[in-house]
Protein backbone atom coordinates (compact mmCIF):
# COMPACT_ATOMS: atom_id res chain seq x y z
CA UNK A 1 0.00 0.00 0.00
CA UNK A 2 2.73 2.14 0.89
CA UNK A 3 4.26 1.81 -2.77
CA UNK A 4 0.58 3.21 -4.45
CA UNK A 5 0.20 5.73 -1.72
CA UNK A 6 3.85 6.99 -3.09
CA UNK A 7 2.95 6.67 -6.74
CA UNK A 8 0.18 8.91 -5.93
CA UNK A 9 1.80 11.29 -4.46
CA UNK A 10 4.40 11.18 -6.65
CA UNK A 11 2.03 11.33 -9.62
CA UNK A 12 0.85 14.67 -7.56
CA UNK A 13 3.63 16.31 -7.19
CA UNK A 14 4.64 15.91 -10.54
CA UNK A 15 1.83 17.65 -11.86
CA UNK A 16 2.45 20.36 -10.29
CA UNK A 17 5.93 19.90 -11.77
CA UNK A 18 4.45 19.60 -14.52
CA UNK A 19 2.29 22.69 -15.11
CA UNK A 20 5.40 24.90 -14.08
CA UNK A 21 7.31 23.00 -16.71
CA UNK A 22 4.87 23.40 -19.55
CA UNK A 23 5.78 27.50 -18.74
CA UNK A 24 9.10 26.79 -19.42
CA UNK A 25 9.11 24.58 -22.51
CA UNK A 26 6.63 26.92 -24.44
CA UNK A 27 8.25 30.04 -23.89
CA UNK A 28 11.84 28.23 -24.94
CA UNK A 29 10.36 26.83 -27.81
CA UNK A 30 8.81 30.33 -29.09
CA UNK A 31 11.24 32.99 -27.58
CA UNK A 32 14.06 30.20 -27.30
CA UNK A 33 14.60 31.98 -24.08
CA UNK A 34 15.11 30.45 -20.03
CA UNK A 35 13.15 32.10 -18.09
CA UNK A 36 14.27 31.83 -14.91
CA UNK A 37 11.62 34.27 -13.00
CA UNK A 38 9.18 31.68 -14.07
CA UNK A 39 9.71 29.61 -10.58
CA UNK A 40 9.06 33.37 -8.84
CA UNK A 41 6.13 33.69 -10.57
CA UNK A 42 4.71 30.80 -9.22
CA UNK A 43 5.43 32.30 -5.20
CA UNK A 44 3.60 35.69 -6.38
CA UNK A 45 0.77 33.72 -7.41
CA UNK A 46 0.50 31.78 -4.08
CA UNK A 47 0.75 34.76 -2.17
CA UNK A 48 -1.89 36.69 -4.18
CA UNK A 49 -4.08 33.30 -3.69
CA UNK A 50 -3.15 33.77 -0.03
CA UNK A 51 -3.51 37.36 1.04
CA UNK A 52 -7.22 37.45 -0.96
CA UNK A 53 -8.45 34.23 0.78
CA UNK A 54 -7.29 35.81 4.07
CA UNK A 55 -7.81 39.25 3.69
CA UNK A 56 -10.29 39.71 1.43
CA UNK A 57 -12.13 36.83 2.21
CA UNK A 58 -12.68 35.81 -1.11
CA UNK A 59 -13.55 32.21 -1.98
CA UNK A 60 -10.73 29.97 -2.99
CA UNK A 61 -11.68 29.18 -6.22
CA UNK A 62 -11.58 32.95 -7.31
CA UNK A 63 -9.00 33.61 -5.44
CA UNK A 64 -6.94 31.16 -8.09
CA UNK A 65 -8.98 33.16 -10.54
CA UNK A 66 -7.27 36.74 -9.69
CA UNK A 67 -3.88 34.64 -8.28
CA UNK A 68 -4.05 33.57 -11.91
CA UNK A 69 -4.80 37.26 -13.83
CA UNK A 70 -2.31 38.99 -11.54
CA UNK A 71 0.12 36.56 -12.83
CA UNK A 72 -0.51 37.13 -16.50
CA UNK A 73 -0.47 40.56 -15.94
CA UNK A 74 2.76 40.34 -14.36
CA UNK A 75 4.60 37.55 -16.84
CA UNK A 76 3.67 40.29 -19.61
CA UNK A 77 4.82 42.70 -17.63
CA UNK A 78 8.05 41.01 -17.35
CA UNK A 79 8.52 39.92 -20.99
CA UNK A 80 7.79 43.26 -21.78
CA UNK A 81 9.96 45.48 -19.72
CA UNK A 82 12.86 43.01 -19.09
CA UNK A 83 12.96 40.75 -22.34
CA UNK A 84 11.32 42.41 -25.50
CA UNK A 85 14.30 44.81 -25.65
CA UNK A 86 16.85 42.39 -25.38
CA UNK A 87 15.08 40.56 -28.59
CA UNK A 88 18.00 40.73 -30.62
CA UNK A 89 20.57 40.42 -28.30
CA UNK A 90 22.72 37.43 -27.26
CA UNK A 91 20.87 34.87 -25.21
CA UNK A 92 23.60 35.16 -22.66
CA UNK A 93 22.53 38.59 -22.14
CA UNK A 94 18.53 37.30 -21.81
CA UNK A 95 19.63 34.51 -18.96
CA UNK A 96 21.28 36.93 -16.75
CA UNK A 97 18.74 39.49 -16.93
CA UNK A 98 15.91 36.30 -16.51
CA UNK A 99 18.18 35.35 -13.60
CA UNK A 100 17.94 39.23 -12.23
CA UNK A 101 13.92 39.43 -12.59
CA UNK A 102 14.27 36.19 -10.30
CA UNK A 103 15.99 38.07 -7.99
CA UNK A 104 13.91 41.16 -8.45
CA UNK A 105 10.55 39.29 -7.63
CA UNK A 106 11.92 37.38 -4.43
CA UNK A 107 13.57 40.12 -2.87
CA UNK A 108 10.23 42.21 -3.91
CA UNK A 109 8.19 39.89 -1.77
CA UNK A 110 10.58 40.18 1.04
CA UNK A 111 10.04 43.55 0.96
CA UNK A 112 6.30 43.45 0.70
CA UNK A 113 4.90 40.05 2.71
CA UNK A 114 8.24 39.83 4.66
CA UNK A 115 9.91 36.81 5.67
CA UNK A 116 7.86 35.08 8.45
CA UNK A 117 6.17 31.87 6.57
CA UNK A 118 2.58 32.10 5.68
CA UNK A 119 0.62 28.74 6.59
CA UNK A 120 -1.12 28.39 3.04
CA UNK A 121 -4.39 26.64 4.01
CA UNK A 122 -5.52 24.42 0.97
CA UNK A 123 -8.13 25.71 -1.55
CA UNK A 124 -9.30 22.43 -2.22
CA UNK A 125 -12.80 22.13 0.13
CA UNK A 126 -13.20 17.91 -0.09
CA UNK A 127 -11.89 15.75 2.44
CA UNK A 128 -8.63 12.80 1.68
CA UNK A 129 -10.39 9.72 0.37
CA UNK A 130 -9.88 6.37 2.51
CA UNK A 131 -9.64 3.16 0.97
CA UNK A 132 -9.36 -0.53 1.94
CA UNK A 133 -9.74 0.55 5.49
CA UNK A 134 -7.42 3.32 5.90
CA UNK A 135 -5.05 1.40 4.50
CA UNK A 136 -4.65 3.80 1.56
CA UNK A 137 -5.37 7.12 1.65
CA UNK A 138 -5.46 9.51 -1.45
CA UNK A 139 -5.62 13.14 0.05
CA UNK A 140 -7.89 15.71 -1.83
CA UNK A 141 -5.41 17.50 -3.05
CA UNK A 142 -3.34 15.14 -5.27
CA UNK A 143 -6.79 14.48 -7.03
CA UNK A 144 -7.83 17.92 -7.83
CA UNK A 145 -3.87 18.45 -8.81
CA UNK A 146 -3.80 15.38 -11.29
CA UNK A 147 -7.16 16.57 -12.86
CA UNK A 148 -6.50 19.81 -12.99
CA UNK A 149 -2.96 18.86 -15.18
CA UNK A 150 -4.93 16.35 -17.24
CA UNK A 151 -6.88 19.07 -17.95
CA UNK A 152 -4.92 21.78 -18.74
CA UNK A 153 -2.28 19.60 -20.98
CA UNK A 154 -5.76 18.68 -22.79
CA UNK A 155 -6.52 22.54 -23.33
CA UNK A 156 -3.22 23.20 -24.36
CA UNK A 157 -2.60 20.52 -26.90
CA UNK A 158 -5.96 21.92 -28.70
CA UNK A 159 -4.96 25.34 -28.40
CA UNK A 160 -1.68 24.87 -30.00
CA UNK A 161 -2.18 21.93 -32.45
CA UNK A 162 -4.97 23.35 -33.79
CA UNK A 163 -6.75 27.22 -34.48
CA UNK A 164 -5.58 30.23 -35.58
CA UNK A 165 -3.22 30.96 -32.20
CA UNK A 166 -1.42 27.84 -31.98
CA UNK A 167 -0.37 27.66 -35.29
CA UNK A 168 1.22 31.04 -35.39
CA UNK A 169 2.52 30.46 -31.87
CA UNK A 170 4.21 27.50 -34.05
CA UNK A 171 5.46 29.18 -36.52
CA UNK A 172 6.86 31.62 -34.72
CA UNK A 173 8.41 29.29 -32.48
CA UNK A 174 9.71 27.25 -36.25
CA UNK A 175 11.40 30.53 -37.99
CA UNK A 176 10.55 33.99 -36.31
CA UNK A 177 11.37 36.19 -38.72
CA UNK A 178 9.24 33.95 -42.18
CA UNK A 179 6.66 33.98 -39.46
CA UNK A 180 6.74 37.60 -39.32
CA UNK A 181 6.81 38.32 -43.09
CA UNK A 182 3.78 36.43 -42.98
CA UNK A 183 2.00 38.84 -41.60
CA UNK A 184 2.37 37.78 -37.69
CA UNK A 185 3.05 39.82 -34.89
CA UNK A 186 5.46 38.34 -33.39
CA UNK A 187 5.71 40.33 -30.10
CA UNK A 188 2.36 39.49 -29.37
CA UNK A 189 3.11 35.88 -30.27
CA UNK A 190 5.56 35.88 -27.69
CA UNK A 191 3.30 38.48 -24.56
CA UNK A 192 0.67 35.48 -25.40
CA UNK A 193 3.24 33.00 -24.09
CA UNK A 194 4.44 34.71 -21.64
CA UNK A 195 0.23 35.16 -20.36
CA UNK A 196 -0.18 31.39 -20.91
CA UNK A 197 2.37 30.19 -18.90
CA UNK A 198 2.29 32.72 -16.23
CA UNK A 199 -1.40 31.59 -15.68
CA UNK A 200 -0.34 28.15 -15.37
CA UNK A 201 2.05 29.34 -13.12
CA UNK A 202 -0.33 31.01 -11.10
CA UNK A 203 -2.35 27.65 -10.88
CA UNK A 204 0.75 25.28 -9.72
CA UNK A 205 1.75 28.00 -7.08
CA UNK A 206 -2.27 27.36 -5.18
CA UNK A 207 -1.79 23.49 -5.90
CA UNK A 208 1.98 23.40 -4.43
CA UNK A 209 1.09 25.60 -1.57
CA UNK A 210 -2.01 23.37 -1.18
CA UNK A 211 -0.18 20.24 -1.13
CA UNK A 212 3.10 21.88 0.68
CA UNK A 213 1.14 24.75 2.91
CA UNK A 214 4.57 27.09 3.83
CA UNK A 215 4.59 30.21 1.87
CA UNK A 216 8.02 32.43 1.72
CA UNK A 217 9.65 34.42 -1.00
CA UNK A 218 11.43 31.81 -1.42
CA UNK A 219 8.79 29.09 -2.10
CA UNK A 220 8.91 29.08 -5.98
CA UNK A 221 12.53 28.72 -6.40
CA UNK A 222 13.53 25.08 -5.93
CA UNK A 223 10.18 23.90 -7.68
CA UNK A 224 11.02 26.57 -10.40
CA UNK A 225 14.40 24.45 -11.24
CA UNK A 226 12.82 21.10 -10.69
CA UNK A 227 10.64 21.87 -12.85
CA UNK A 228 12.78 23.50 -15.59
CA UNK A 229 14.75 20.17 -15.03
CA UNK A 230 11.13 18.08 -16.08
CA UNK A 231 10.87 20.32 -18.99
CA UNK A 232 14.98 19.50 -20.13
CA UNK A 233 14.39 15.76 -18.53
CA UNK A 234 11.18 15.56 -21.06
CA UNK A 235 12.98 17.48 -24.09
CA UNK A 236 12.55 21.03 -23.86
CA UNK A 237 10.48 22.37 -26.12
CA UNK A 238 8.11 19.96 -26.50
CA UNK A 239 4.41 20.23 -24.56
CA UNK A 240 4.06 16.60 -23.84
CA UNK A 241 7.50 16.08 -22.98
CA UNK A 242 7.37 19.00 -20.11
CA UNK A 243 4.14 16.71 -18.91
CA UNK A 244 6.11 13.13 -19.12
CA UNK A 245 9.40 14.84 -17.58
CA UNK A 246 7.55 16.27 -14.65
CA UNK A 247 5.69 13.60 -13.86
CA UNK A 248 8.56 11.44 -13.75
CA UNK A 249 10.76 13.58 -12.04
CA UNK A 250 7.92 14.07 -9.38
CA UNK A 251 7.77 9.62 -8.68
CA UNK A 252 11.56 10.06 -8.73
CA UNK A 253 11.38 12.66 -5.92
CA UNK A 254 9.19 10.58 -4.26
CA UNK A 255 10.94 7.71 -4.31
CA UNK A 256 14.34 8.89 -3.74
CA UNK A 257 12.40 10.53 -0.41
CA UNK A 258 11.05 7.31 1.21
CA UNK A 259 13.07 4.37 -0.34
CA UNK A 260 16.63 5.51 -0.11
CA UNK A 261 17.01 9.20 1.83
CA UNK A 262 15.62 12.37 2.02
CA UNK A 263 18.39 14.16 2.23
CA UNK A 264 19.44 12.50 -1.44
CA UNK A 265 16.62 12.92 -2.78
CA UNK A 266 17.38 16.06 -5.06
CA UNK A 267 20.81 14.25 -5.59
CA UNK A 268 19.71 11.63 -7.02
CA UNK A 269 16.99 13.08 -8.73
CA UNK A 270 19.71 15.40 -10.61
CA UNK A 271 22.10 12.82 -11.07
CA UNK A 272 19.38 10.40 -13.32
CA UNK A 273 18.60 14.25 -15.26
CA UNK A 274 22.56 13.71 -16.24
CA UNK A 275 22.34 10.15 -17.39
CA UNK A 276 19.41 10.69 -19.46
CA UNK A 277 21.38 14.10 -21.15
CA UNK A 278 24.79 12.05 -21.38
CA UNK A 279 22.55 8.96 -23.30
CA UNK A 280 19.84 11.18 -25.05
CA UNK A 281 20.76 15.11 -24.65
CA UNK A 282 17.47 16.08 -26.75
CA UNK A 283 15.51 14.83 -23.35
CA UNK A 284 13.25 12.15 -23.65
CA UNK A 285 10.83 13.20 -26.22
CA UNK A 286 12.98 16.05 -27.47
CA UNK A 287 13.61 16.38 -31.57
CA UNK A 288 17.23 16.28 -32.53
CA UNK A 289 17.71 19.41 -34.74
CA UNK A 290 19.17 18.66 -38.12
CA UNK A 291 21.49 20.78 -39.24
CA UNK A 292 21.82 20.71 -43.02
CA UNK A 293 25.17 20.55 -44.44
CA UNK B 1 2.34 41.19 -73.64
CA UNK B 2 1.86 44.83 -73.26
CA UNK B 3 3.70 47.73 -74.59
CA UNK B 4 5.26 49.65 -71.78
CA UNK B 5 4.49 53.29 -71.72
CA UNK B 6 5.52 56.01 -69.56
CA UNK B 7 3.45 58.07 -66.05
CA UNK B 8 3.66 61.46 -66.67
CA UNK B 9 6.46 61.10 -63.87
CA UNK B 10 8.52 59.17 -66.43
CA UNK B 11 8.33 55.60 -65.22
CA UNK B 12 7.43 53.00 -67.28
CA UNK B 13 4.42 50.46 -66.69
CA UNK B 14 2.36 48.11 -68.54
CA UNK B 15 -0.53 50.17 -70.75
CA UNK B 16 -3.20 48.38 -68.56
CA UNK B 17 -1.94 49.71 -65.42
CA UNK B 18 -1.42 52.87 -66.49
CA UNK B 19 -4.71 54.86 -65.32
CA UNK B 20 -3.75 52.66 -62.15
CA UNK B 21 -1.87 54.13 -59.21
CA UNK B 22 1.47 52.34 -58.91
CA UNK B 23 1.19 49.10 -56.24
CA UNK B 24 5.28 49.62 -55.58
CA UNK B 25 7.22 53.05 -56.02
CA UNK B 26 10.41 53.45 -54.18
CA UNK B 27 12.57 57.22 -54.64
CA UNK B 28 15.99 57.30 -53.67
CA UNK B 29 16.25 54.35 -51.78
CA UNK B 30 19.54 53.79 -49.73
CA UNK B 31 20.83 51.81 -46.47
CA UNK B 32 24.17 51.94 -45.44
CA UNK B 33 25.81 49.19 -42.97
CA UNK B 34 28.82 50.89 -41.11
CA UNK B 35 29.96 52.83 -43.63
CA UNK B 36 29.15 50.42 -46.52
CA UNK B 37 26.37 51.46 -48.73
CA UNK B 38 24.87 48.61 -49.86
CA UNK B 39 22.01 50.08 -51.81
CA UNK B 40 21.91 53.70 -52.93
CA UNK B 41 19.38 55.84 -55.21
CA UNK B 42 16.85 53.28 -55.69
CA UNK B 43 13.77 54.48 -57.50
CA UNK B 44 11.61 52.02 -59.27
CA UNK B 45 8.03 52.54 -60.16
CA UNK B 46 5.74 48.58 -60.86
CA UNK B 47 2.61 48.60 -62.01
CA UNK B 48 -0.55 47.07 -60.84
CA UNK B 49 -0.41 44.25 -62.34
CA UNK B 50 3.32 43.96 -63.85
CA UNK B 51 5.74 41.20 -63.70
CA UNK B 52 8.90 43.22 -62.97
CA UNK B 53 12.06 41.57 -63.05
CA UNK B 54 15.48 42.60 -60.58
CA UNK B 55 19.05 41.16 -61.90
CA UNK B 56 22.18 41.93 -61.76
CA UNK B 57 25.51 39.82 -60.72
CA UNK B 58 25.86 38.78 -57.23
CA UNK B 59 26.46 40.87 -54.46
CA UNK B 60 24.71 44.03 -56.07
CA UNK B 61 22.21 44.33 -53.13
CA UNK B 62 19.15 42.54 -55.02
CA UNK B 63 17.99 40.70 -51.95
CA UNK B 64 19.12 43.61 -49.98
CA UNK B 65 16.09 45.81 -51.84
CA UNK B 66 13.90 42.69 -50.81
CA UNK B 67 14.68 43.44 -47.28
CA UNK B 68 14.00 47.17 -47.49
CA UNK B 69 10.78 46.37 -48.99
CA UNK B 70 9.17 44.31 -46.49
CA UNK B 71 11.03 46.36 -43.66
CA UNK B 72 13.39 43.59 -42.33
CA UNK B 73 16.21 46.40 -43.08
CA UNK B 74 15.05 49.74 -42.07
CA UNK B 75 16.65 51.95 -45.19
CA UNK B 76 18.49 54.62 -44.49
CA UNK B 77 17.42 56.89 -46.99
CA UNK B 78 14.75 57.30 -49.53
CA UNK B 79 10.87 56.46 -49.11
CA UNK B 80 8.69 53.39 -49.96
CA UNK B 81 5.20 53.49 -51.23
CA UNK B 82 3.28 50.76 -50.91
CA UNK B 83 -0.38 51.10 -53.17
CA UNK B 84 0.27 54.48 -52.50
CA UNK B 85 1.08 54.43 -48.57
CA UNK B 86 4.40 55.40 -46.65
CA UNK B 87 5.72 51.86 -45.13
CA UNK B 88 8.34 53.99 -43.18
CA UNK B 89 8.49 52.67 -39.64
CA UNK B 90 6.16 50.08 -39.95
CA UNK B 91 6.75 46.72 -38.64
CA UNK B 92 7.94 43.66 -41.29
CA UNK B 93 4.46 42.16 -39.79
CA UNK B 94 2.32 45.54 -40.45
CA UNK B 95 4.11 46.02 -43.96
CA UNK B 96 2.75 42.27 -44.86
CA UNK B 97 -0.83 43.16 -43.46
CA UNK B 98 -0.12 46.33 -46.10
CA UNK B 99 -0.11 44.15 -48.81
CA UNK B 100 3.49 42.75 -49.81
CA UNK B 101 4.50 39.39 -49.40
CA UNK B 102 7.75 37.16 -50.22
CA UNK B 103 9.61 34.04 -50.50
CA UNK B 104 13.51 33.29 -49.79
CA UNK B 105 16.20 32.48 -51.61
CA UNK B 106 17.21 29.79 -49.21
CA UNK B 107 13.72 27.81 -48.66
CA UNK B 108 12.54 28.99 -45.10
CA UNK B 109 8.91 27.02 -44.95
CA UNK B 110 8.05 25.95 -41.10
CA UNK B 111 9.12 22.46 -42.42
CA UNK B 112 7.62 20.24 -39.32
CA UNK B 113 3.88 21.99 -39.77
CA UNK B 114 2.03 20.42 -42.42
CA UNK B 115 1.41 21.61 -45.89
CA UNK B 116 -2.21 22.89 -45.30
CA UNK B 117 -1.06 24.66 -41.68
CA UNK B 118 2.11 26.63 -43.79
CA UNK B 119 -0.70 28.19 -45.82
CA UNK B 120 -3.03 28.64 -42.80
CA UNK B 121 -0.21 30.66 -41.40
CA UNK B 122 -0.60 32.70 -44.28
CA UNK B 123 -4.07 33.44 -43.99
CA UNK B 124 -3.83 34.43 -40.22
CA UNK B 125 -4.64 37.47 -40.60
CA UNK B 126 -7.69 36.80 -42.84
CA UNK B 127 -9.29 34.50 -40.16
CA UNK B 128 -11.42 35.72 -37.69
CA UNK B 129 -10.76 33.65 -34.14
CA UNK B 130 -10.67 35.02 -31.22
CA UNK B 131 -8.27 33.30 -27.73
CA UNK B 132 -11.53 31.86 -26.53
CA UNK B 133 -12.64 30.52 -29.30
CA UNK B 134 -9.33 28.85 -30.03
CA UNK B 135 -8.61 27.49 -26.74
CA UNK B 136 -12.06 25.90 -26.11
CA UNK B 137 -12.99 25.39 -29.75
CA UNK B 138 -16.09 26.97 -29.45
CA UNK B 139 -17.87 29.98 -30.30
CA UNK B 140 -17.37 30.20 -34.23
CA UNK B 141 -14.10 27.99 -34.28
CA UNK B 142 -15.41 25.33 -36.62
CA UNK B 143 -16.47 27.99 -39.07
CA UNK B 144 -13.37 29.78 -38.85
CA UNK B 145 -11.74 26.83 -39.26
CA UNK B 146 -13.23 25.78 -42.17
CA UNK B 147 -13.24 28.84 -44.08
CA UNK B 148 -9.45 28.76 -43.81
CA UNK B 149 -9.39 25.21 -44.58
CA UNK B 150 -11.33 25.62 -47.67
CA UNK B 151 -9.64 28.91 -48.36
CA UNK B 152 -6.03 27.14 -47.98
CA UNK B 153 -7.05 24.02 -50.45
CA UNK B 154 -8.00 25.99 -52.98
CA UNK B 155 -5.04 28.24 -53.39
CA UNK B 156 -3.17 24.68 -52.77
CA UNK B 157 -5.22 23.37 -55.61
CA UNK B 158 -4.42 26.13 -57.92
CA UNK B 159 -0.45 25.00 -57.87
CA UNK B 160 -2.07 21.59 -58.20
CA UNK B 161 -0.83 20.94 -54.35
CA UNK B 162 -4.35 19.52 -52.83
CA UNK B 163 -3.69 15.93 -52.39
CA UNK B 164 -0.51 16.87 -50.23
CA UNK B 165 -2.03 19.11 -47.62
CA UNK B 166 -1.73 17.05 -45.12
CA UNK B 167 2.07 15.71 -45.96
CA UNK B 168 5.08 17.60 -43.57
CA UNK B 169 6.45 20.39 -45.60
CA UNK B 170 10.03 19.89 -44.79
CA UNK B 171 9.25 16.32 -46.50
CA UNK B 172 8.61 17.91 -49.59
CA UNK B 173 10.13 17.35 -52.73
CA UNK B 174 12.00 20.39 -53.77
CA UNK B 175 10.36 21.87 -56.26
CA UNK B 176 7.45 21.44 -54.60
CA UNK B 177 8.74 23.32 -51.58
CA UNK B 178 9.50 26.27 -53.81
CA UNK B 179 6.06 26.19 -54.68
CA UNK B 180 4.33 26.12 -51.25
CA UNK B 181 6.52 29.04 -50.60
CA UNK B 182 4.98 30.70 -52.87
CA UNK B 183 1.55 29.59 -52.56
CA UNK B 184 1.67 30.77 -48.39
CA UNK B 185 2.78 33.82 -49.63
CA UNK B 186 0.09 34.45 -51.52
CA UNK B 187 -2.42 33.34 -48.85
CA UNK B 188 -1.33 36.40 -47.26
CA UNK B 189 -3.53 38.25 -49.62
CA UNK B 190 -1.17 40.66 -51.49
CA UNK B 191 -0.95 43.12 -54.05
CA UNK B 192 2.71 42.73 -54.74
CA UNK B 193 4.54 39.21 -53.99
CA UNK B 194 8.10 39.39 -54.09
CA UNK B 195 10.22 35.90 -55.72
CA UNK B 196 13.50 35.54 -54.51
CA UNK B 197 15.50 33.33 -56.69
CA UNK B 198 12.10 31.28 -57.62
CA UNK B 199 14.02 28.96 -60.46
CA UNK B 200 16.66 28.54 -58.31
CA UNK B 201 17.67 24.93 -58.86
CA UNK B 202 15.33 23.98 -61.31
CA UNK B 203 15.43 22.21 -64.35
CA UNK B 204 14.45 23.40 -67.68
CA UNK B 205 10.63 21.93 -67.25
CA UNK B 206 10.38 23.03 -63.67
CA UNK B 207 11.20 26.69 -64.83
CA UNK B 208 8.83 26.48 -67.61
CA UNK B 209 6.16 25.65 -65.69
CA UNK B 210 7.15 27.99 -63.04
CA UNK B 211 6.96 30.47 -65.83
CA UNK B 212 3.55 29.64 -66.63
CA UNK B 213 2.35 30.02 -62.75
CA UNK B 214 3.90 33.39 -62.53
CA UNK B 215 1.39 34.14 -65.13
CA UNK B 216 -1.07 32.67 -64.12
CA UNK B 217 -0.74 34.08 -60.23
CA UNK B 218 -0.42 37.65 -62.53
CA UNK B 219 -3.64 36.99 -64.35
CA UNK B 220 -5.89 35.44 -61.70
CA UNK B 221 -4.94 37.54 -58.44
CA UNK B 222 -4.12 40.83 -60.55
CA UNK B 223 -1.63 41.52 -58.40
CA UNK B 224 1.85 42.37 -59.07
CA UNK B 225 5.11 39.79 -59.53
CA UNK B 226 8.32 41.32 -58.83
CA UNK B 227 11.77 38.70 -59.01
CA UNK B 228 15.25 38.45 -58.42
CA UNK B 229 16.54 35.33 -60.77
CA UNK B 230 19.41 34.69 -62.55
CA UNK B 231 17.96 32.27 -64.94
CA UNK B 232 17.66 35.07 -68.04
CA UNK B 233 15.66 33.26 -69.90
CA UNK B 234 12.82 33.27 -67.80
CA UNK B 235 13.41 36.78 -66.81
CA UNK B 236 13.45 37.84 -70.84
CA UNK B 237 10.59 35.88 -71.01
CA UNK B 238 7.73 36.84 -69.06
CA UNK B 239 9.01 40.02 -67.17
CA UNK B 240 7.97 43.29 -68.97
CA UNK B 241 10.01 45.87 -66.87
CA UNK B 242 13.55 44.46 -66.04
CA UNK B 243 15.57 47.19 -63.48
CA UNK B 244 19.30 46.11 -63.40
CA UNK B 245 21.50 46.53 -60.20
CA UNK B 246 25.16 46.41 -59.98
CA UNK B 247 27.20 47.11 -56.73
CA UNK B 248 23.83 49.03 -55.12
CA UNK B 249 22.89 50.85 -57.92
CA UNK B 250 20.51 50.80 -60.86
CA UNK B 251 22.11 50.88 -63.96
CA UNK B 252 19.65 50.34 -66.45
CA UNK B 253 15.39 49.88 -66.58
CA UNK B 254 13.50 49.16 -68.80
CA UNK B 255 11.86 46.74 -70.92
CA UNK B 256 13.73 42.86 -72.14
CA UNK B 257 14.85 44.50 -75.60
CA UNK B 258 16.26 47.42 -74.26
CA UNK B 259 18.20 45.93 -71.11
CA UNK B 260 19.56 43.05 -73.60
CA UNK B 261 21.04 45.81 -75.98
CA UNK B 262 22.04 48.11 -72.92
CA UNK B 263 25.78 48.44 -73.18
CA UNK B 264 26.39 49.21 -69.35
CA UNK B 265 24.59 45.81 -68.81
CA UNK B 266 26.77 43.57 -70.82
CA UNK B 267 29.85 45.39 -69.10
CA UNK B 268 28.44 44.56 -65.69
CA UNK B 269 27.43 41.02 -66.74
CA UNK B 270 30.63 40.38 -69.30
CA UNK B 271 32.83 42.88 -68.37
CA UNK B 272 34.29 46.06 -69.72
CA UNK B 273 34.67 45.88 -73.69
CA UNK B 274 37.83 47.49 -73.80
CA UNK B 275 39.53 44.94 -70.95
CA UNK B 276 38.08 42.36 -73.71
CA UNK B 277 39.73 43.84 -76.62
CA UNK B 278 43.35 44.17 -75.11
CA UNK B 279 43.17 40.57 -74.00
CA UNK B 280 42.43 39.94 -77.43
CA UNK B 281 45.11 42.23 -79.32
CA UNK B 282 47.70 41.18 -76.64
Amino acid sequence: MTLISNLINGISLGSVYAIIALGYTMVYGIAKMLNFAHGDVIMVGAYISYLSTTALNVPPLLSVLIAMVVCTVLGVVIEGLAYRPLRKASSLAVLITAIGVSYFLQNAALLIWGSAPKSFSSIVPFDSISLFGGDLIITSEAIVTVITCIVIMILLNLFTKKGKMGKAMRAVSEDKDAAQLMGINTNFTISMTFAIGSALAAVAGVLLCSAYPTLTPTTGSMPGIKAFTAAVFGGIGSIPGAMLGGILLGVIEIFATSYISSQLSDAILFAILIIVLLVKPTGLLGKAVKEKV
Amino acid sequence: MDKMVPYPSGAIVPERDLNKKPILETHHLGIDFGGLTAVDEFSLTVGRTEICGLIGPNGAGKTTVFNMLTNVYQPTRGTILLDGKPTAGKTTAQVNRMGIARTFQNIRLFSNMSVLDNVKVGLHNSIKEGFISSVTHLFGYRKAEKTSTERALELLDFFSMADLAKVQAGSLPYGAQRRLEIVRALATNPGIILLDEPAAGMNPSETSELMENIRRIRDTFQISVMLIEHDMNLVMNICEGICVLDHGKIIAKGTPDEIKSNPAVIEAYLGKKKEAEDNAES
